[in-house]
Parts: structure tokens; sequence; C-alpha cells
């Protein structure tokens, strides 16, 4: 995902990496030693993520059909071409983009309340908290059935009391929606958690300040809760954001993509491992993995997102 | 895996090795050398299917032991399990248990071997001609028909006392019927998946239509394919149908055509089964016929299923497996598996066949049952079966598939030409493994 460089590195370190060309033996040996030592972890990150890609990338640029051995060629980037201008493609790509945008949002906003709930709880904390933790804790596919049922006509109480005769998973803007409640359901506290780990970042000085000053709880909220949230409120929005876009599990017991509700990695899982055509399927999870890349960037560079493991406050 | 402990403590060395020794024996046995041969078959979850390979295993007399390696339920898992260990060049694969429609991809792929000599003979004898036809690709035998299946036209005789000859006519009753305010829907699997795919086949074929050519290389989407689309365009769009249509499976159609919601149902033989079990005091009322016809007096080509079972490439025991393989399709267990798990015989003799399964004792429905009283409809699906369509053979099978069921559906917004051109450019993508399947 975001890595970034670390540096919030010890003073040793720093001055090591000030330019000065004094390196005491000593000091080498001990770099060699961190070398040495990260060796094997580096080689384990290259052998299981690294590989992985790269011949993926290189799949990508063939004709490789698993049902055609014989007919292996290099195409250069006609699978591409191939890809992006196709509609089914494309119709993916829309659809998921608005799971993603839409679910995010509702997340974000429930999310908080959430948060502030939990956070402000005096009676039973630990209770509220564990018991709003609880859709977080239950296997996404497991939900998902559930939901599935329960919006199936005859044998689900919310199709029987809400969808009156139709059957709301046949078609599109509703089985949109449920997809994108099936996923707020579920995603909803974990942002509520990560939102509740920035509430405890504010001082309750600041807000007492603010109160003397006359500002209402709103303007508490918005003028000095989110400004010191910040940091939090995006790595949330950029972490929900990415496994958003990647949504399969929800799509694939609810609808299994039917009437265009296809999310990319669906139709990447159709085609790479349903159809064994490992160029197309190939192309499908590069461009995925770019467009990952670009969320991420976006949010790292134009929001000033902290990136996990940095500790420089979305100050880049 | 055993001598993973590395601590050098002596439990954990005595582990390590008793772990590798069990291993090796382990290794030992699967190679046969004393012991006799294991072959793996890998087929589909059957009810009574184990009594059917200890049969063979007996017969084999310690030469070879078949162990039966359950595949998952939906046949997209199956496939897909099979796909991936070949892919993987897995040895431990002998006997594939293969859908009807994977032969050509198997075979293309160079995972499945071809049946010759007196193997092929003895694979191809008394066998109906659709099935077989459903185990060759480019004039080769790459499998044994195991079982078939077909579909048939299921209707109550006290809503509709005779079966339709027609789709016009059949279309015809159910909006008299709905305008009488009673049961009238024509029920089939409408959900965006194969079983789409299978009623399209279906009329595609009966209007004398075709969807590839002959060698299946290329796209062909004839008047006949487009009639088809008119048909299922016009069958969806004038509220005959269930409203979850276009989420109903198999044993959907069945239970809803059960509880009372339909006229008609177009549905494998398994329902009757069922409708026995759950529903006998009005079992007398649920009849059958073969499909409605597309064109008067033209009988119906219905699409046909079941399995066929190749011999693995991989496979190291090549001889026995196939000797294995006909030992579990012969005669005796196509019968035996007929009548315990309801899969209809691919060998046409048994549905005369009149002899119970133990043939020194009276047949009796429940204890000792013949075809007559498992299968009350055989002539039927022998009648279909004679005249069957076959799905269209070629090794992208799947990405065809998955390509119309997406194009078709919802079949209420079929635009027949418009749709049969759309399915000409994407079949043809689909064939040279360049488009994108949804």
């Amino acid at each position: 995902m975001s890595t970034v460089e670390d540096v919030s590195a010890t003073p040793r370190q720093t001055t090591a990496r000030s330019g000065k060309p004094a390196l005491s033996e000593g000091k080498r040996a001990e770099r060699r030693l961190g070398w040495l030592l990260c060796a094997p972890a580096a080689i384990v990150m290259v052998a299981v993520t690294a590989y992985p890609i790269v011949y993926s990338v290189w799949l990508s640029l063939q004709r490789y059909d698993l049902r055609f051995p014989q007919d292996t060629e290099f195409v250069g980037l006609a699978n591409y071409a191939a890809v992006l201008s196709d509609s089914y493609w494309w119709t993916a790509f829309a659809t998921t983009m608005v799971i993603t945008v839409i679910s995010v949002a509702v997340e974000l906003v429930l999310g908080m309340l959430l948060a502030l709930i939990m956070h402000r709880t005096l009676v039973g904390r630990g209770l509220v908290r564990t018991v709003s933790l609880i859709p977080y804790g239950i296997v996404t596919v497991v939900a998902a059935f559930s939901w599935y049922y329960a919006w199936t006509p005859d044998t689900g109480y919310l199709a029987n009391t809400l969808a009156g005769n139709s059957a709301p998973l046949t078609q599109y803007i509703p089985s949109l929606a449920i997809i994108i409640l099936a996923e707020v359901w579920k995603t909803t506290p974990f942002m509520a958690l990560l939102l509740m780990a920035g509430l405890a970042l504010v001082p309750d000085d600041l807000l007492k300040a603010a109160a003397m000053d006359g500002a209402n709880a709103w303007q508490r909220f918005i003028k000095v809760m989110v400004p010191v949230m910040k940091p939090a409120i995006l790595v949330a929005l950029l972490f929900r954001t990415l496994d958003a876009f990647r949504i399969f599990d929800n799509i694939y017991v609810l609808t299994s993509g039917q009437n265009n509700t296809s999310s990319v990695s669906m139709q990447t899982y159709n085609n790479l491992i349903k159809g064994l055509n490992l160029g197309i399927g190939s192309t499908m999870s590069v461009l995925i993995f770019i467009t990952v890349a670009i969320i991420a960037f976006i949010f790292i560079k134009l929001f000033g997102t902290a990136a996990p493991g940095s500790d420089q406050g979305g100050k880049r | 895996m055993g001598n993973g402990t590395g601590r050098g403590r002596p439990p954990g060395r005595m582990a390590a090795v008793v772990g590798a020794g069990m291993l090796t024996a382990g290794l030992v046995t699967a190679c046969g050398s004393d012991q006799g041969i294991t072959l793996n078959l890998y087929y589909a979850p059957e009810d009574t299917f184990q009594k059917v390979v200890d049969n063979c295993n007996a017969q084999a007399a310690g030469r070879y032991r078949i162990v039966y390696n359950k595949l998952q339920r939906g046949a997209d898992d199956q496939r897909l399990q099979m796909a991936r260990r070949l892919a993987a060049g897995d040895k431990g694969l002998d006997i594939l248990g293969l859908d009807v429609t994977w032969v050509p991809e198997f075979a293309e792929a160079g995972w499945a071997e071809e049946w010759t000599g007196a193997n092929k003979a003895q694979a191809e004898a008394g066998v109906l001609p659709g099935p077989l036809a459903t185990a060759t690709w480019n004039d080769k035998l790459y499998a044994a028909t195991k079982n078939t299946n077909v579909q048939l036209l299921w209707y109550d005789d006290r809503i509709t006392p005779q079966a339709p000859a027609t789709w016009d006519q059949m279309v015809g009753e159910s909006e008299q019927l709905k305008a009488a305010g009673k049961p009238h829907n024509i029920l089939f699997t409408g959900a965006q998946y194969e079983g789409l795919v299978v009623i399209y086949n279906t009329l595609v074929a009966s209007a004398g239509g075709h969807i590839l050519s002959e060698d299946g290389k290329s796209v062909v989407m004839d008047q006949g394919a487009v009639q088809a689309l008119e048909i299922l365009k016009r069958v969806t769009s004038s509220g005959i149908t269930d409203p979850s249509l276009t989420n109903q499976k198999e044993d959907d159609v069945r239970q809803a055509f059960q509880r009372g919601n339909g006229a008609f149902e177009l549905n494998w033989p398994f329902v009757y089964a069922s409708y026995a079990d759950e529903q006998p005091k009005d079992l007398a009322h649920f009849k059958w016929s073969t499909y409605p016809s597309v064109q008067p007096g033209v009988p119906a080509k219905t699409t046909i299923g079941g399995y066929d079972l190749a011999v693995s490439t991989t496979s190291q025991h090549k001889p026995e497996a196939f000797e294995a393989a006909l030992c579990l399709r012969n005669r005796d267990n196509q019968k035996f598996s007929a009548v315990k798990d309801g899969v209809p015989p691919s060998l046409e003799s048994l549905y005369t066949d009149n002899t119970p399964l133990d043939p020194a004792k009276p047949v009796d429905a429940d204890n000792n049952p013949s075809m007559a009283t498992a299968y009350p409809m055989r002539d039927t699906i022998l009648a279909a079966l004679k005249d069957a369509a076959v799905r269209p053979l070629t090794p992208a099978y799947q990405s065809l598939s998955t390509v119309i069921s997406k194009v078709l559906s919802p079949p209420s917004k079929i635009d027949p030409q418009k749709t049969a051109d759309e399915l000409r450019s994407k079949l043809t993508d689909a064939l040279n493994s360049k488009g994108v399947i949804p």
C-alpha cells in the first residue's frame, strides 16, 4: 500500500544521513549488521509481493489462456487496449466507484457519531464498545449471506416487510443500495474505532477553553475537534477507500455481479480464475493496482494524510 | 513438515523422525509398490456413489483401489478445483468427473487423455448419441459418459389437463389462466447464470438455429438464434413469469412450483423425487412432457446435462485409470446410480430395463426399485434424449456461457436483433480470449 520512507529516524541515523563522510569503523560494521538483519525480511517481501506483481505485469503483456496453451504469444499492450475499451470493465469501474464513494461517506458520518458516543459513554463503556464492534467481527461472507436471505422474498424478513412483492436483489438500484448497506453495516465500526483513536488526541483543556469562549457544541466539534483529529480522519478515509475499492465478497454473495453490480475485483476474478484467461485477468489486476496506487497518492499528496509509520501528522 | 521443530530437544527430534517416517510410508503406499495402486477420483458429491466405487474396488481384486475425492457442490467450484490442480501439474489426479460442457476445454488444455482402442469401443458402446457428443472434441473421444440429464416440462393437470405442444400455446394458456385469476406463471431458471443459457440453447436448437459453427471455431447466431431471443423476450415481458425470475435457479424454480406459484415448470427430473417427498398427496397430478416446440410439428430439441469421466494426463496409472473409469459407468453401476441417485443413465438399453436392482426379489419402489419405479417419466426422458441439443462445443464454453447469461439478463430487456448483434461480437471476442467476460 502506501509505503512512505521512514523519516522518524533516531538522532544517530540522522547524523549519518546528513552526509558527513567520516563514518567510524564501528559505525560501518553496525550498518552492515543492520543490512544483514534486514535482508531476510527484504528477501521475503520481494519473494511474496514483488515477484507476483512483476510476474502479473509480464502476464498482462501476453495472450495467455490456459485453455489454449498453444496460442500463447507476446501481444504488447493489446490486453490493455482490450480491457480499457470494453464497456463491461467501465461499468464495473463506475459501479465500484459509486459503492466506494457512497459507502465511505456514509461510514464517515456514522462512524463519527458512533465514535463520539463511544468516547463519551460513561455507563457500560466496555459493553457499548464491544457491542458496536460486533459487525466488524463477523466474517463478511457470513454477514453477506444473512443479508442475502433477509432480502430474498419468502425467506427474508426485510424483503417481506419492506419490499412488498418484489425481489430487490434482482434490480439494479435496490441491489446496489443493499450492497452499500451491507458494506456500511459491516465496516462502520472499523471507521469508528479509528476515529475514536483520533478523538483521544483532542485535549480536554482545548474543549474547555473553547466552551469558556462561548463556542457551542457544534462549533467546538467543527473548529476544535475536527482540525485536531484531521490526521486520524484522513487515515480512516484512506484505509476505508482502498478497502472499499477492492470490494468482492459482499457482491459475490448478494448478486454474483448480476444487474451490472459487478465490481472490478469481481470481474478480475471472473476473467482470471473462472475464465482461466491469465492475460486479460492479469491486465485487470495491474489496472486495479494502479488505481489503488493513484488513490493512495492523491490522499497522501493532496490531502496530506499521515501515512502509517510516519509521525509527521499530515504536514508533508 | 514433521522436521520443522529444529530446537534440538529430544522429543522434537523424535517427533520429526516419526513424522518423516510416516510421510515416507505414505508416499510409498501412494506409489503402490506392494500395496496395489491408488487411483484418485475427483467427482461431484453424489449420495450413493461411494457404493459404486466400492463395487469397482471389489471387482479390481486388489490391482488398484479407487479413492473417491468429493468435489464441491457448485459446478463452477468443481471445475476450478480440477483446473487449478491440473494447471499446476498435480500428479495425484487420475479420474476426473467432468460436467458435459467441460470436455473440450480439458481436452484442448491438454488435461484429459484421449480414449483409444478397446477402451474407446467400450466407452462408446450403447451410448445415446447426444451424451456421446459431449464426450467428444475434434472427432476424438476424451471421456466416457457417466450419466446424462434432460429437462422436461412439468405441469399440474388440475390447472392444465394437457401439456401445451408449442411455446405459443404455452404462452396463450398462461395468459388465459392469468385472466382467470389462476396460477399461471411459466417458471424457469432466469437468473444470470448457466441455467439461463440452457433455456436459451434449447430454444435456439428447437428453432433450428446455431450459436456457434459445427467446429466451435466461429460464431453463427443465425435466424433461429434470433427467433429464440424473440420467444424469451415475449415470455418474460408479458407478466407471466415469477417476480423473482431473474434470481431463480433450479431449486428456486422447483420450490416456486411446489408453492403453487406457477402453471408450468421447465426443469430437470430431480423435481419429481422432491415433489414425491414433500407433497406426496398431490403427486398424482404432477405431470410431465417433453419441452414445447418452437416450430409447430417439429419436436423440441432439449439441452442435455450430465457428467463424463476423463482420465487425467498427469495420472501415473493411466491403464488402470481407464479401466476404473469404465467400471464406474458400466451398465450395472449406471443403473444403480440412476435409481438410487436420480441421475439418468447414458446407456440407451437401461431405459427399457425392467428388472429391479436385486433381480431375485420382487420390485418394490422403496427397497428394490427398478427403472420403471424410479423413472415413471423414462419414456419421455428417452424421447427427449434421442433428439437432444448439445451446448456449443468449444474450449471457451465457460466464457461463452458467462457472456450469454450476461447479455440475456434480464430477459425482459432483450431487443432481439440488437441483442443478437451484441452476442455475435462479444462471443467472437470470447472465442479468441480477447474480450472481457463480465
